[in-house]
C-alpha cells in the first residue's frame, strides 16, 4: 500500500516527532509508514486523515 | 508518553532483577544459608514463583504501552522464538535420549537459547521495519 503521509505532513508544517505525538505513536512508526515499510492500523489511518482534513483514500492508495 | 514508558521499563527491570535474585536464593539457599531446611526452601521457591508472576504482569503492561509497530515487531520476534524453541528444544531432548550427547539436557541451556533467539529476532525485525 502506498501513502502520501510525508507530503501531507510537510504541507502542514509538522515534523515526524510532532506528528507522532499527535497520533500517539513513536517517531519510528511515522518514519516506517512514510517509507512504506509498515501499513498503519485503521484507527491510526483515521486519526491521520482527520488531522490532515482529507479522506483515507486520498492519504492511502491501495495498489 | 515517554515518562510513562520509562516508568514501565523501570518497573519491569525491578521485577526482573528481583526474580533473578530470588531464583539465586532458591537455588543456592538450602546449600549455603540454611541447612537443608525444607520449609525455608519451599518458602523461597514459592516467593520466586510469586515474583515471576509479577515480572510477567510488568512485561505485559509494558507491551500494552507499545505502539502498533513496536507490538508487531515484538510479536514477530516472539513467534520466531517460540517456534525455534519448540523445534530446537525437542532436537536437544532427542540428542539426550539417544545418548548422542554425553551430558544430560539442561533447562538452563533452553532458557539461554530463548534469550539469544529473542534478541537476534528482535534485531532482525527492527532492521526490517525501522
Amino acid at each position: 500500500m502506498k501513502n502520501r503521509v510525508r507530503e501531507f505532513r510537510k504541507s502542514h508544517g509538522l515534523t515526524q516527532e510532532q506528528l507522532a505525538e499527535i497520533i500517539e505513536v513513536s517517531r519510528q512508526t511515522i518514519n516506517a509508514i512514510e517509507k512504506q515499510k509498515f501499513d498503519p492500523s485503521l484507527p491510526t489511518a483515521f486519526k491521520m486523515s482527520k488531522l490532515f482534513k482529507t479522506t483515507i483514500e486520498e492519504l492511502f492508495l491501495y495498489q | 508518553m515517554k515518562q510513562e514508558r520509562k516508568k514501565r521499563v523501570l518497573k519491569l527491570a525491578l521485577w526482573t532483577w528481583s526474580w533473578v535474585g530470588s531464583l539465586a536464593v532458591a537455588t543456592f539457599g538450602h546449600q549455603f544459608f540454611w541447612n537443608q531446611s525444607k520449609t525455608l526452601t519451599l518458602v523461597t521457591i514459592l516467593l520466586n514463583l510469586f515474583i515471576g508472576i509479577g515480572m510477567i504482569v510488568a512485561n505485559r503492561n509494558l507491551f500494552n504501552h507499545f505502539d502498533e509497530l513496536e507490538q508487531k515487531i515484538h510479536l514477530e520476534s516472539l513467534a520466531i522464538t517460540l517456534g525455534l524453541t519448540v523445534v530446537v528444544g525437542l532436537t536437544y531432548s532427542l540428542f539426550d535420549l539417544t545418548n548422542i550427547i554425553h551430558n544430560d539436557a539442561e533447562i538452563g541451556m533452553l532458557v539461554g537459547f530463548i534469550g539469544i533467539t529473542y534478541l537476534i529476532s528482535l534485531l532482525i525485525s527492527r532492521k526490517k521495519y525501522l
